[in-house]
């Protein structure tokens, strides 16, 4: 007789009144398979934890942003934010999709090069540019986004030892309307300090002025604040041509508009109640189309959106190590990812989904990673199926920043596969080996021996 | 150990308590359990049983049994009296 499926006995109180907000059930069907592919097969060819990305998704996520965009004004170009998720594999799916490069440090320049990205189409955003990198951008006719002073000089001194007249945007920082404003980047607008850095590099005459840019935070959730940030960097383009009968060619909003994750502490899932790229692309639009650009010299749109265009691409599969009480009684689930992994474990309440059918019962847990630190928290309340020891979690919405910020503290980095558009999982970029780590490090001569 | 007599017990799982009004909702093998133990059913006859019948190991169930016991004594469910 073929033995049925376990499930640990359980009993629950029966509250009366209102659900609370932890009473929202993350999933009602398991999820058994990623884009065709078993869940199962793929911690058994690729081990536990695994990053899982989705090609499929990648792609039309982009595509639903450019259209939003694209219906609604004549000249749009994405630029992919590096430092969002730099694995090669995931750069290049946005590259074919037409998407330039952003980038904040020559590390990530670099990598842009090496993947194939023409040097015009690479964006150097970032405070810290070095006279070697803005060199090099220089020499390639990046787009250089210049954040502060001391930028500006250093590239006006390279330009006495270089034939090339650089390229140059300037970082707007501004008053949104909302908090934090992130006014530690670039100029600001209200006092000033942007029209100053413009009328310097204009006079200079050794640059040439091609943009304007801003990024006026990140997880945005009031579409509002790009309009009228949009608003401002369309006046000053119009001051710009009226002062100096110098057109720019393009209108850069950076990147900022929120994904479909839900912020900790929201009553609501992120995924009913975050705007959506239409509200955003409509915000943005409206407000460059009304401002006063003559109609044939409306700027090219730039975005380098990040979070948006691959959160939902990446899934981080993960198992049940054990389950335990704490003093108070609370269930407590103990699985082998920690915030080593899933960084954004700290603002957000993750999706998390039992990868094996379960019953409707359900228990509050929290959701421990396997580190041995107190901050290794997953989730502090979810309502989660019973899971046994050895069962597998999927944590979706997790392809932003996790593969960039994550931490080598403790475990090593596992394995990241992508599926394609063809349910073919390619391996994109191998789990860390002892060896990834200490081939990097140096043993003094004296320090090689000791007796214990 | 033996489950509070004047606990209602229906077949779906809902449990009420009338010493203090309280209800509570069971799973199908938390209700298996409990079936047995009210017919006296020792441990080891419980383990027996449940091992039988699921893939789980001996450890695991021992683990999640002597849990859920707890929180039957935590709830006020078991007749601790009897115990002694
Ligand atoms: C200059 C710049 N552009 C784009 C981004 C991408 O932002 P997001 O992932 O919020 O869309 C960032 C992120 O901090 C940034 O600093």
């Amino acid at each position: 007789m073929e033995k049925l499926r376990y499930e640990r006995p359980v009993i629950k109180k029966l509250e009366a009144g209102m659900p609370n907000k932890f009473g929202l059930r993350t999933e009602y069907t398991p999820m058994t398979h990623i884009d065709g592919v078993a869940v199962k097969d793929l911690v058994k060819d690729y081990g536990s934890p695994l990053y899982v990305i989705s090609e499929t998704t990648i792609r039309s996520t982009i595509n639903k942003a450019k259209k939003a965009f694209t219906t609604r004004y004549p000249k749009v170009q994405f630029a992919w934010s590096y430092k969002t998720n730099y694995l090669n594999a995931v750069c290049n799916v946005f590259h074919q999709e037409g998407s330039w490069a952003e980038v904040v440090s020559g590390f990530e320049y670099e990598k842009a090069l090496r993947n194939g990205v023409d040097g015009k189409k690479i964006i150097f955003n970032g405070p810290d540019k070095s006279e070697a990198d803005l060199r090099k951008a220089i020499e390639n006719e990046s787009l250089i986004h210049i954040d502060h002073l001391d930028e500006l000089y250093t590239i006006l001194e390279i330009t006495e030892t270089i034939d090339k007249r650089p390229k140059v945007a300037i970082r707007v920082n501004m008053d949104t309307g909302t908090y934090p404003v992130w006014d530690r980047f670039g100029f600001n607008y209200e006092n000033g300090q942007a029209w100053d850095a413009l009328n310097k590099i204009m006079r200079s005459g050794k640059l040439e002025l091609v943009g304007l840019h801003c990024h006026i935070g990140t997880f945005m959730l009031a579409a509002s604040a790009y309009a009228i940030a949009a608003g401002k960097l369309a006046d000053l383009a119009i001051g710009i041509e009226q002062k100096y009968n110098h057109c720019i060619k393009y209108i850069d909003m950076g990147g900022g508009f929120a994904s479909k994750n839900t912020l900790k502490g929201s009553y609501l899932p992120g995924s009913d109640t975050n705007p959506t790229f239409d509200d955003f692309a409509e915000a943005i639009t409206t407000a460059l189309i009304n401002s006063n650009f003559k109609n044939n010299e409306l700027p090219t749109l730039i975005l380098e959106t990040g979070r948006a265009l691959i959160d939902e691409a990446g899934y981080l599969i993960g198992s049940v190590i054990a389950n335990k009480r704490t003093s108070l009684g609370k269930r407590t689930t103990i699985i082998d990812v920690g915030v080593n992994l899933l960084f954004t474990a700290f603002w957000y309440e993750h999706k998390m989904t039992p990868a094996q059918p379960f019953t409707h019962y359900t228990e509050t847990s929290q959701v421990f990673g396997p580190l041995c630190m107190n901050i290794d928290v997953i989730r502090e309340n979810i309502d989660l199926p019973l899971l046994n020891k050895g069962d597998q979690v999927v944590i979706s919405t997790i392809g932003a920043y996790n593969m960039t910020q994550w931490m080598q503290f403790i475990t090593l980095r596992p394995n990241i596969v992508m599926i394609d558009t063809e349910e073919k999982v390619h391996l994109v970029r191998e789990n860390e080996k002892l060896e990834s780590i200490t081939d990097l490090e140096k043993m003094p001569e004296h320090l090689k021996k000791f007796d214990l | 150990m033996k489950i509070n007599k004047n606990i209602a017990i229906s077949d779906t799982g809902f449990v009420f308590n009338p010493l203090n009004g309280e209800s509570y909702s069971i799973n199908p093998i938390g209700i298996e359990i409990i079936n047995m133990m009210k017919e006296d059913k020792s441990f080891e006859d419980i383990t027996h049983t449940m091992l039988t019948k699921y893939t789980v190991e001996d450890a695991t169930f021992e683990k999640d049994y002597f849990d859920f016991i707890g929180i039957l004594k935590h709830h006020n469910l078991i007749d601790t009296n009897e115990q002694a």
